[in-house]
């Protein structure tokens, strides 16, 4: 106990003294992200000392193993230094789906050759990954999915298309599911496989979607050569590695809504709904809105808490990241329909550099997606009831 | 500290679990209504309790209890709402416990707590005036009166008040209702002259009283803490009796919902489970998150209870706000999903919907936790 309290004090000085005050502050647009990759910029030099300073220190990714870039810390150590960037509202130095996705089923069912040659790359933020698991075809029903892998001597030579493929335009590889055997039972004949988004026969167009964004991709393969070597885990057993980097995917979105410390809700709405003598916000229905979901926002904190903890004893459901990515999902949509009411007019602006480019709005419509994209709320809600409370049927 | 019970706590958890669901299954809170029993709980198994040493939780070790934290005391409360058993512990144990060892003198404590940690004194706290709980608008006046004070006005939902051996009494000395300032704690002999005390018989079978105070004389010693400056001590005891009230609808909840999901998979219309129906699969999970998100929210308040009593207004707002939305959801699914079957007294599943209205009330509603949150924060 007195070596972690040595740790928090050593960690907060540390931070103190070398997260510039520009990284403090709550992000307000996409470019506040630092992605990583072969083609990343920093878009101030703040953001490109945080991220050396942080990727020096290995804390890009505090708790993956030093030998891999990462921090060395164990669960109580990493947790400290959430909190204490939490603390300061700290912003992540790197985003990438390798930390959030790929790393974590590279760490379980990777040879250590893949796990050398690639989490070293994403902990420096050098390579940058998208997901290539949806197509058109296969939404919820994951598993119906018919993008194809065919022997040819060390290689496969991979045909068909995803879709909703998260910044596929500037990725630098992929990690992929691909039939590898066409006559197997659907969940039986899929491999995990990754290659370069560069390789021949690859190609991506981005997706307009009601933001006005195009943060997703149709990526298309069209005889992409890859060798078998890149396959992970088992071949034609793609879907365990599926599963287990759905469950980390799931726990990723749960916390989209948590960005820094930021300003309460309840005074943003203040700024433009205007407040009563006793400071109280002058739309009662809104303020009681405001308050709920604040309840039910700490609530969830404590909950994703909890779930850490509960890993780390050994106690936790192996579903339990659906439960999770299902209720934070919600009630981040939640908070941008508050958002939207507190905002009124001046949140309905589309293009004005008042409006930051109609930032609010934009990212209201984005929120959406959060209940959609990593498997629907409605898919969530199917996994608890079968996998954590066993009620029968299909 | 991690969100997790550690081994001792894990060990309490089982023990407390072990003697109540033995000696006081729902079918005890059933027998003690049926039979209209007066006390309105067993006084042999408040016996067992203090043998336990659960009764003394809260207490020092220097007065003979095991000076153990609001945690404990709220696994213990989350235990008591598997299975609804009526009990001395909230009102005597957790409440006045708090009360005695956070405001009371050296000679108050000497007196009191070794009698909470033996089983032998009952207490109960009396606060609550109007229809909703509003510890500001206290009005019950006590009046200078010689060396001491003279009480006038009324309480109502004092629990437990009906066989308390001691009164832990909210009165005004000073201001008027709203104002912070001149507040105060008396201890107050229940047999004082003057004192009238009317058990009130409730939607939940559990036991509560209505108390008139006509000038009843208290001595300057009955004053527990400071005189005029009762509220900070006042709202440090409420706050460990919501966290506890909390911990008592999140083991309500969950024994609900275990009863609820039990029932989807024995169930058969259309030839199949009712389980297997989808529209009930998912308002089943969605109770179960619901459910597992507030666990987690009436933790973290118990914790932050235990850390820094001052600081831990706000994560027991949430919590008892969380608890009591999450409670009233899971009865109301519980007595839906059980079908007509729910709607039959023969059935327990009626009994966690009526404690769960009455401990939404208790100390605050989720109005009012909510409202508490949303001025805490300034807007």
């Amino acid at each position: 106990m007195a070596d972690l309290e040595k740790f928090r004090a050593e960690t907060r000085a540390w931070l103190e003294q070398n997260c510039p005050p520009e990284m403090r502050k709550p992000m307000t647009s996409d470019g506040d992200t630092f992605w990583g990759g072969r083609n990343a910029k920093f878009s101030s030099d703040a953001q490109r000392v945080w991220f050396e300073r942080m990727r020096d220190k290995g804390w890009t990714v505090p708790h993956w193993p030093k030998e891999y870039g990462g921090g060395g810390l164990d669960g109580e150590e990493a947790k400290i230094v959430r909190q204490e960037m939490a603390a300061i509202g700290a912003r992540q130095p790197l985003t990438s789906f390798g930390i959030s996705m790929l790393g974590p089923a590279l760490l379980q069912y990777g040879t250590e050759e893949q796990k050398k040659e690639h989490l070293p790359k994403i902990t420096a933020g050098l390579i940058r990954w998208c997901q290539g698991y949806s197509e058109p075809n296969a939404g919820s029903d994951l598993a119906s999915l018919q993008t194809r892998a065919v022997g040819d001597g060390d290689d496969y030579i991979i045909n068909g298309q995803k879709i909703w493929t998260s910044y596929a335009n500037y990725a630098d590889w992929i990690f992929c599911l691909v039939r590898t055997d066409p006559a197997a039972k659907k969940h039986d004949g899929i491999s995990f496989i990754l290659f370069d988004m560069t390789s021949k026969g690859v190609s991506t167009k981005p997706i307009l979607l009601i933001s006005g964004y195009s943060p997703f991709c149709e990526t298309f393969f069209d005889n992409v050569r890859v060798p078998k070597s890149h396959v992970v885990g088992t071949v034609n057993r793609g879907w365990d590695v599926a599963k287990y980097l759905l469950q980390h995917e799931r726990a990723m979105i749960s916390g989209m809504g948590e960005r820094g410390v930021g300003r309460p809700l309840g005074q943003i709405a203040a700024d433009s709904v205007g407040a009563d003598a006793q400071g109280r916000l002058d739309d009662a229905q809104l303020r009681s809105q405001i308050a709920s979901f604040e309840v039910d926002e700490a609530a969830l904190a404590a909950a994703a808490e909890r779930a850490v903890d509960l890993a780390k004893a050994g106690q936790s459901h192996p579903a339990f990241s659906s439960a999770m990515k299902y209720y934070g999902t919600e009630l981040n949509k939640r908070r941008y329909e508050i958002l939207m009411s507190a905002g009124g007019i001046d949140a309905l602006e589309w293009e004005s550099d008042r409006s930051r480019g109609g930032a609010r709005p934009r990212a209201w419509l984005r929120t959406k997606a959060n209940s959609i994209e990593g498997g629907t709320s409605e898919v969530m809600l199917g996994i608890v009831a079968k996998r954590i409370l066993d009620l029968p049927g299909a | 500290m991690a969100l997790v019970l550690t081994e001792e706590q894990s060990m309490l958890r089982d023990s407390a679990r072990g003697l109540i669901s033995d000696k006081a299954p729902v079918a005890h809170l059933r027998a003690l209504r049926d039979g209209k029993d007066t006390t309105g709980f067993s006084r042999e198994l408040w016996k067992t309790f203090a043998e336990m040493g659960f009764s003394g939780l809260l207490v020092p070790d220097q007065f003979g209890g095991s000076g153990l934290g609001c945690v404990e005391a709220g696994i213990v409360m989350e235990e008591i709402g598997r299975t609804l058993m009526p009990s001395p512990f909230l009102a005597t144990s957790v409440l006045a416990a708090s009360a005695l060892s956070r405001g009371g003198s050296e000679a108050q404590k000497a007196q009191h707590l070794p009698k909470i940690a033996d089983g032998s004194l009952l207490a109960a706290l009396a606060i609550d005036e109007g229809a909703k709980h509003r510890p500001l608008q206290t009005k019950l006046q006590a009046a200078r009166s010689g060396n001491g004070f003279k009480l006038s006005g009324d309480k109502a939902f004092v629990v437990d008040g009906h066989t308390a051996d001691l009164l832990i009494v909210a009165a005004r000395t000073v201001g008027s209702a709203g104002d912070k300032n001149g507040l105060t704690l008396f201890l107050v002999d229940p047999k004082a002259k003057g004192l009238a005390v009317e058990r009130t018989a409730m939607v939940d079978s559990h036991n509560a009283a209505r108390i008139v105070f006509d000038n009843v004389e208290v001595n300057a010693d009955s004053v527990l803490g400071e005189v005029d400056q009762g509220f900070g001590l006042l709202e440090g005891v409420l706050n460990i009796g919501r966290g506890a009230v909390a911990s008592e609808m999140v083991g309500l909840s969950d024994e609900v919902f275990g009863r609820t999901v039990t029932y989807l998979k024995e169930r058969k219309q259309f030839g199949k489970a009712i389980g297997e129906f989808q529209a009930l699969q998912h308002r089943a999970a969605e109770l179960y998150i619901d459910i597992e998100i507030t666990r987690a929210a009436v933790l973290k308040a118990l914790q932050a209870l235990d850390a820094d009593l001052g600081k831990a207004a706000t994560a027991v707002a949430v919590a008892k706000a969380r608890a009591g939305t999450t409670a009233t959801l899971a009865v109301q699914e519980g007595v839906q999903m059980h079908g007509g079957m729910g709607m039959t007294d023969q059935f327990d599943i009626g009994f966690f919907m009526k404690r769960a209205r009455v401990c939404q009330e208790l100390f605050g509603d989720s109005n009012f936790h909510t409202d508490q949150l949303a001025s805490g924060k300034g807007y």
